[in-house]
């Protein structure tokens, strides 16, 4: 189920400012992989043109190519909404649907794919909030607002409703910056149980986060600021930690810039 | 390095002087004087002349209600002049609820859509000159659309009531006999019309409120532009719709020369809506109010209470309905 992304070429513009440049990366599938970069390096946007997501925007639009296991998300005749739901995402602020409940969270994404039975339905939102480590804490409120759960809850709450319907990839656009220290760690030992099944990329601000939870980072850079964006190298996380292959990773690495 | 670079640059405590400490209590600075008394005498001034209406309509009320030999509720006639005094609201009081439900039926979900479409589905170049037109329909004077409906609309709707009578007429509500038909529905077409841009500019409002991040939260999970106004869009401006919809209600019920111009008014509850007769408050009061004796015009003050209550009671009603959902509001997000 997890599937390989093939990045070709990739650039992405908001209408006629260029924000990343030809960027090309092969993702595994059943692994984390983690963006770094300083701000406005575009590697948030990066990830949103990987679930069409980029194109949202308004004047948002992307070349290149994205291969999901060899299909070109980018094809004619592909449509959007079919490739958000193959590919999740998840958001930097949680954003639970305040009007509906626990419940009705977990299974929008399922209400949106077809009609399931209310057991099937019952199971899936179990199995998908047990998978987000949320099922104790919740099961006894299914039917309260989403909004009333603390940051961290919402959360996971949101990573339910992600993984609910399945997805063959993950996006993650640094989850856990608006959480405090302890919802950061239960976020992290999710990502590590859920790459057992997803394939998972993951933005975040946070160096040691990249390093506790990625197999392969991503250092993302720009020249000048109204420059676009680029990778700089993509190798596996210890190497890109103890022994980047370009100066300006470990110049980033180790603070001395950014 | 944030905090070092703060401590640095502030400024040293100032001394804790008795005169420092009223000038930063707040209320006895000149300019907060002033505001707090503008804005409480604002809010005072509100409540007496709201006071002062109430006391006005029931004292008048209460003078030709004390005289009235019919039922003030039921009788199905208006001889307030006679004596002794006849008169009761119960036709008055049909045809206001009547056409104002009617012009919700057909305003609220027309403005729901145009102010959707504004929002979330035009092309910008295309959404400002809309939204434009749609503030111009407010600015018509309401005569002008009576005398718009009068002369043109009512004409015009022979058509579709013969029809609604061939199809529906059965039903009795639908019946119709021919002829100019200013009757209780062609009042509710017109006033859909005029409170479609008050409901249409509120929604609109509050759908361009509509928080992003559940937008995208939405779209993320593969929701069709349909499924993400379903699942974000419309839960968070429920209640703003609601709100649109009684502004609008309460212009419809309150509405007067335009009812006056277009509808042929009597004294009877007819079971048909596409018939000439009837009447609401508002018209009555406006037809009746000049050539009224003293007597009369209390007669109609009563009816005004009536119909003040009416509107009193529409938004106590839209109160309980928004409130009852906080729970769940997108306001809590």
């Amino acid at each position: 189920m997890a599937k390989r992304i093939d990045v070709s070429g990739l650039s992405a513009y908001y209408g006629s400012h260029k924000a990343i440049d030809d960027i090309s990366m092969t993702v595994e599938p059943r692994s984390v992989t983690a963006f770094i970069g300083p701000s406005g390096c575009g590697k948030s946007t990066f990830l949103r043109t990987l679930n069409r997501m980029h194109e949202v925007t308004p004047g948002g639009r992307v070349e290149g190519k994205v291969l999901l296991d060899g299909d070109d998300l980018y094809a004619s005749g592909i449509d959007p909404v079919n490739v958000r739901r193959t590919v999740g995402m998840v958001f930097q602020r949680p954003n639970p649907f305040p009007t509906m409940s626990i419940f009705d969270n977990v299974a929008a994404g399922l209400r949106l794919n077809g009609s399931y039975k209310k057991a099937e339905l019952n199971e899936i939102v179990e199995k998908s909030l047990k998978g987000a480590n949320l099922w104790n804490e919740v099961k006894d409120r299914l039917n309260k607002p989403g909004s009333g759960l603390s940051g961290g809850q919402q959360q996971r709450l949101c990573i339910a409703r992600a993984i609910a319907v399945e997805p063959q990839v993950l996006l993650m656009d640094e989850p856990c910056s608006a959480l405090d220290p302890i919802s950061t760690l239960a976020i992290e030992d999710l990502i590590g149980e859920l790459k057992e099944r997803f394939t998972i990329v993951i933005v975040t601000h946070n160096m040691q986060q990249a390093a506790r939870v990625s197999d392969r980072t991503a250092f993302f850079n720009l020249s000048a600021v109204g420059q676009p964006g680029k990778l700089v190298e993509i190798d596996e996380t210890e190497r890109i930690f103890s022994n980047p292959s370009v100066q300006a990773t470990e110049d980033y690495i180790s603070g001395r810039f950014g | 390095m944030d905090i070092s670079t703060k401590t640095a640059t502030a400024p040293p405590p100032p001394p804790a002087t008795t005169e420092k400490k009223r000038a930063t209590s707040g209320a006895t600075r000149p300019g907060d004087r002033i505001f707090l008394g503008l804005s409480r005498g604002s809010g005072i001034v509100l409540l007496v002349i709201m006071a002062a209406i109430a006391a006005f309509l029931t004292y008048r009320a209460a003078l030709a209600l004390s005289d009235n030999t019919g039922n003030f509720l039921t009788t199905f006639e208006w001889d307030a002049t006679a004596v002794p005094p006849k008169f009761g609201i119960a036709v008055l009081a049909f045809g206001t609820v009547v056409s104002s439900i009617i012009a919700l039926v057909i305003a609220v979900p027309v403005a729901v859509g145009i102010a959707l479409f504004i929002s979330h589905y035009a092309p910008r170049k295309l959404a400002s000159p809309i939204a434009y037109v749609i503030d111009l329909l407010a600015a018509v004077p309401s005569i002008v659309y009576g005398l718009w409906g009068a002369i043109v609309v009512a004409p015009n709707l022979t058509g579709l009531y013969s029809w609604l009578d061939t199809t529906l007429g059965w039903t009795g509500v639908f019946e119709y006999q021919g002829g100019a038909p200013r009757s209780l529905m062609t009042v509710g077409i017109l006033l859909a019309i005029m409170i479609l841009p008050i409901i249409t500019n509120v929604s609109r409002e509050v759908f361009l409120q509509a928080p992003k991040m559940h937008e995208e939260a939405a779209l993320a999970l593969g929701a069709t532009r349909w499924e993400v106004i379903r699942m974000s869009v419309l839960p968070f401006g429920r209640s703003g719709i609601i709100s649109a919809s009684m502004l609008g209600l309460g212009r419809a019920l309150g509405e007067t020369i335009a009812v006056a111009t277009v509808l042929s008014p009597n004294f009877l509850i007819g079971a048909s809506l596409l018939d000439p007769g009837g009447g609401t408050f508002a018209q009555n009061i406006a037809s009746k109010f000049n050539e009224a004796s003293e007597y009369g015009r209390d007669a109609l003050i009563a009816s005004g209470l009536v119909l003040f209550l009416i509107t009193l009671l529409v938004n106590g009603a839209a109160r309980m309905i928004i409130a009852r959902r906080k729970e769940y509001s997108g306001a809590n997000a």
